[in-house]
């Protein structure tokens, strides 16, 4: 920025500023960021991307070879079909529950006069800072321990008759998953709530409409962006998260997540992990990319 | 419909927002509820369209209690500051809801929605979204979807604040058209006393949750109830005079004097609109200390030894005084409001 | 005054109970008097906040914690800061490919990044190391640092710094006086934002720590792995105490709801 200390007619350029006009210094306030993700971000993933292709052998360790020995066996063997379905099945699951849950409850919150709204708005949206190991350990106690809390206080109101497992189940890993990402969803949609004009509602009103019409014709259409892209989030969150599947779902029920993490930190197996960490990876910004775009072009109107 | 405030009042823990107000609002008419903001006139309105509940009072509507009717079932047509059309809707669409909720057939609907729309000049964008408009546009979007259920009252609450000066003139007169054709009781709810005066057969003047004048735009402006309504309605000039003999008596304001009214004791404050005040050869002794050119008129800041005055010419082509020129100002009689030395409330003559 | 029905009440108190059920239960088990998992039905006792003491890996691995979280989330508000600025203010070429750059570890799969680190720093003969573990959480912070600079910066009046410029500021004058002071509400929510999600994350760093760099999440992980005793639970307790306190300094400061704005959404 030395341009500064030579600029003395301010008003001979009244469109820019002058003293931030010298041509070369974005590029040296961009340059440290721009080093740090070419070096930490783009290498690194483009040498995972290259993992993937290389050979490995329990003994012969890894071999910097190009071959789709990896790909192969994760398009061919069911093992892999099977944890990805289950991946997916437990995203899709617990994206719905959220949505459904965490909607209503956005709305609701919205509607409380200030001072309540600001403390339950900072009790909901507050656990998305607190570990999500610390969150995680939560539900296994209240699953199992010694005392499976959940199960004895659903079959005291009468909900279920017997004990249903958590620990270990697709079921407590959603449970779980739901309580982590439901902050998020309730933050999309409430997002979406502030950018509503409050008079709609009474112009509806005043039109002669009731309070279900007025929520199934005016509120929802126009929250509706914000309940997909909070969609959005939580499937992505969900379906590469590592802690909750890990602690929840124990050795056995596998996802993504867990799965890389075995083959990179138990089995040794970095090329194979690789490979299907990069299909995470390509999945994900695939199946994004393509949902925000058909948001974008289904609600082009209503979103500014 | 006639429609009609008796005592009503509201208030918020120990602060009075509308402070028993009464009036009555005939069939047809225009009727403008005028002040700064914070006396209470939106409250008003939101207790009229049911959206607050009033503390006390009723509202009648062609003598029915509308106090306990809710919102949804007043039909009353409501043109929103922020004009609160529904985004995911098309204009079509948002002028069609309060037809579709009445259960109104489709064949009829989409007749009603296209006439509408036409009323307010918009008929070729039927298909538009409202983000894709423009102010003036979805003003009258707004506005066609308030009128389209053929309500018994119309409300604007300041339906003109977002719209630039010179739309906002342009929309002043086609509103005035639009309800004249319909003849709808209109209340309208404004802070801007040009639109209060060229709009409203009646304006309801309010300040600190009450009623300072009802009356018809040329009377509240010609003869303010109040220091207050003179104040808020265009700009004035105070003078303070003195009421000199007796039998008769004459109110004398520096070099001018006239025949004061009975009953009449000074010292008095004189209130002359700008525009009321000439240059003459007789008069109040004054200096112009500036002159401002503003097309097509003048303004003239002038000093009195009964305090400043500004006064206000046509630009007629003939020579005006400059500044530092020494000159008298005379007015009518009739165009001035007196009131008490006190600076309160005071009849005018 | 709630518009809200006697229907919706109740759905958000039962969501409410959802949400803070599983924290309040760590938190009660801390407590327990007992030598197993229960709730502390016959009296609160210490004795699990006191056995933190006896087991050091996880007094080092919070120090690691506190450690990695604080410089991380320093260099990356160092870093973060001119970029965001230049960003807003320059017309610089390739602006969006930048900021998607920037703000790309939102959107990596935690689980990538860490495959990606373990394989780029175990080839630079840095695996385990705190270096590398720093060198990956200013990245991983890096976005939430950056985002809100760009909240702030978009938001000011580009008149203020035109009208600082036109009474003789210039240069780093005009940063310190004028632009800065402006911005620092979202400087330091970014920086304090920046700081939890290094303190909390898990799933990026437990490919790279190895012992002696292993952080407070990792050890309460690897130790869960194992077994659950109270211990654990007594551990959890203070971490969710340390993060409401930050929690409540950041809606303080900023609003939650604006904070937390930055949070995950691409």
């Amino acid at each position: 920025m030395s341009a500064a200390a030579t600029t003395s007619l301010p008003a001979a350029a009244p469109t820019t500023v002058p003293a931030l006009r010298a041509s070369r210094a974005p590029l040296w306030l961009i340059l440290p960021a721009l080093m740090l993700f070419t070096g930490v971000v783009l290498v690194p993933l483009a040498m995972t991307v290259l993992l993937s292709f290389h050979d490995w052998g329990q003994y012969k360790g890894i071999e910097p070879v190009l071959i789709l020995k990896n790909w192969q066996e994760i398009a061919t063997d069911p093992y892999y079909a099977e944890m990805f379905g289950r991946t997916l099945r437990i995203a899709l699951i617990t994206t719905a529950a959220t949505a459904l849950l965490g909607a209503p409850e956005a709305y609701i919150l919205n509607r409380m006069s200030g001072r309540w709204r600001g403390i339950f708005l900072l009790l909901i949206l507050g656990p998305l800072l607190i570990s999500v190991v610390a969150r995680t350990l939560g539900w296994a106690l209240l699953f199992g321990g010694s005392n499976g809390l959940a199960n004895k206080l659903l079959m005291s109101l009468g909900v279920i008759s017997s004990p249903l497992p958590f620990l270990f189940t697709e079921t407590g890993v959603v449970v779980a998953l739901v309580h982590v990402m439901m902050p998020f969803m309730v933050l999309s949609v409430w997002a979406a709530l502030q950018r509503l004009d409050p008079q709609v509602e009474h112009a509806a009103m005043s039109l002669g409409a009731g309070p279900v019409t007025i929520l199934r014709r005016i509120v929802l259409p126009q929250i509706m962006p914000g309940v997909l892209s909070g969609a959005i989030i939580v499937f992505s969150l969900s379906a590469s998260a590592f802690a909750t599947p890990a602690i929840i779902g124990g050795r056995r029920l596998k996802v993504a997540a867990t799965l890389a993490y075995d083959e990179f930190l138990n089995t040794l197996n970095w090329p194979l992990g690789a490979a299907v960490a990069v299909l995470l990876l390509v999945g994900l910004v695939l199946i994004v990319v393509g949902a925000n775009a058909l948001v974008e072009r289904r609600y082009a109107e209503v979103s500014p | 419909m006639d429609i009609e405030l008796v005592s009503l009042t509201k208030r918020y823990g120990d602060t009075v927002a509308v402070d028993g107000i009464n009036l009555k609002i005939r069939s047809g008419s225009y009727c403008c509820l005028l002040g700064p903001s914070g006396c209470g006139k939106t409250t008003t309105l939101q207790m009229i369209a049911g959206f607050l509940t009033p503390s006390r009072g009723t509202i009648r509507l062609e003598g029915r209690d509308l106090t306990q009717v809710h919102p949804s079932k007043r039909g009353l047509g409501i043109v929103f500051q922020s004009y609160a059309l529904f985004p995911h809707m098309t204009a079509a669409e948002n002028v069609a809801f309060g037809l579709e909720m009445q259960r109104v057939g489709k064949a009829e609907r989409t007749e009603r929605v296209r006439a509408a729309l036409a009323m307010v000049g918009l008929a070729a964008y039927e298909d538009r979204h409202p983000r894709r408009m423009s102010g003036g546009q979805q003003q009258r979007v707004a506005l066609a979807r308030a009128l389209v259920i053929r309500p018994s009252v119309l409300l604007l609450d300041e339906p003109l604040s977002n719209l630039d000066a010179k739309l906002r003139e342009e929309m002043q007169i086609e509103l005035r058209q639009i309800q004249r054709n319909l003849g709808t009781t209109t209340i309208l709810v404004t802070h801007d006393q040009g639109e209060a005066l060229s709009l409203s057969d009646r304006i309801v003047v309010m300040s600190k949750g009450r009623i300072e004048q009802i009356g018809t735009p040329q009377d509240t402006y010609e003869r303010p109830a109040s220091a207050f309504v003179a104040q808020f309605l265009g700009k004035t000039n105070d003078f303070s005079a003195r009421v000199e003999g007796a039998a008769p008596a004459r109110i004398v304001v520096g070099g001018w004097s006239a025949p004061a009214p009975v009953g009449v004791r000074g010292p008095v404050t004189v209130s002359v609109r700008p525009e009321r005040i000439g240059f003459a050869q007789d008069g109040l002794p004054a200096r112009v200390a500036a002159r401002i050119f503003q097309g097509n008129h003048w303004l003239f800041q002038c000093e009195t030894e009964c305090g400043p005055a500004i006064v206000v010419r046509p630009n007629d082509g003939l020579p005006q005084p400059g500044e530092g020129e020494a000159v008298r100002l005379a007015w009518r009689q009739d165009d001035m409001s007196i009131r008490d030395g006190s600076l309160s409330a005071g009849a005018a003559a | 005054m709630s518009r809200n029905g006697p229907l919706a009440l109740a759905f958000h108190g039962l969501f409410v109970t959802f949400m803070l059920a599983p924290i309040v239960v760590v938190c009660l088990v801390a407590f327990t008097p007992e030598g197993f998992l229960s709730l502390p039905t016959n009296g609160f006792s210490l004795r699990w906040f006191r056995a933190i003491a006896d087991y050091p890996e996880f007094v080092h691995a919070f120090w690691v914690s506190l450690g990695l979280g604080a410089l991380s989330s320093l260099v990356a508000v160092l870093v973060a800061v001119p970029a965001a600025l230049a960003l807003t203010r320059y017309p610089v070429p390739g602006r969006g490919a930048l900021q998607a750059l920037f703000l790309s570890p939102l959107m990596i799969p935690h689980v990538v990044l860490g495959v990606a680190f373990l394989r780029f720093f175990t080839a630079l003969n840095l695996g385990g190391t705190f270096l590398a573990l720093l060198a990956a959480h200013i990245v991983v912070v890096f976005p939430f640092a950056f985002r809100l600079t760009l909240a702030a910066a978009t938001g000011l009046d580009p008149a203020l710094e035109r009208a600082a410029v036109s009474l003789g500021a210039g240069g780093f004058t005009l940063f310190r006086r004028v632009t800065l002071p402006l911005i620092l509400p979202g400087v330091v929510s970014g920086w304090a934002l920046a700081f939890i999600q290094s303190f909390d994350d898990l799933t990026m760093t437990v490919f790279l720590a190895a012992p002696g760099t292993e952080t407070l999440p990792v050890r309460m992980f690897l130790y869960i792995q194992d077994n659950i005793d109270p211990l654990v639970t007594s551990v959890s307790a203070c971490v969710i105490a340390v993060t409401m306190a930050f929690l409540a300094i950041l809606d303080r400061l900023y609003g939650l709801d604006r904070v937390l704005a930055g949070k995950g959404s691409h």
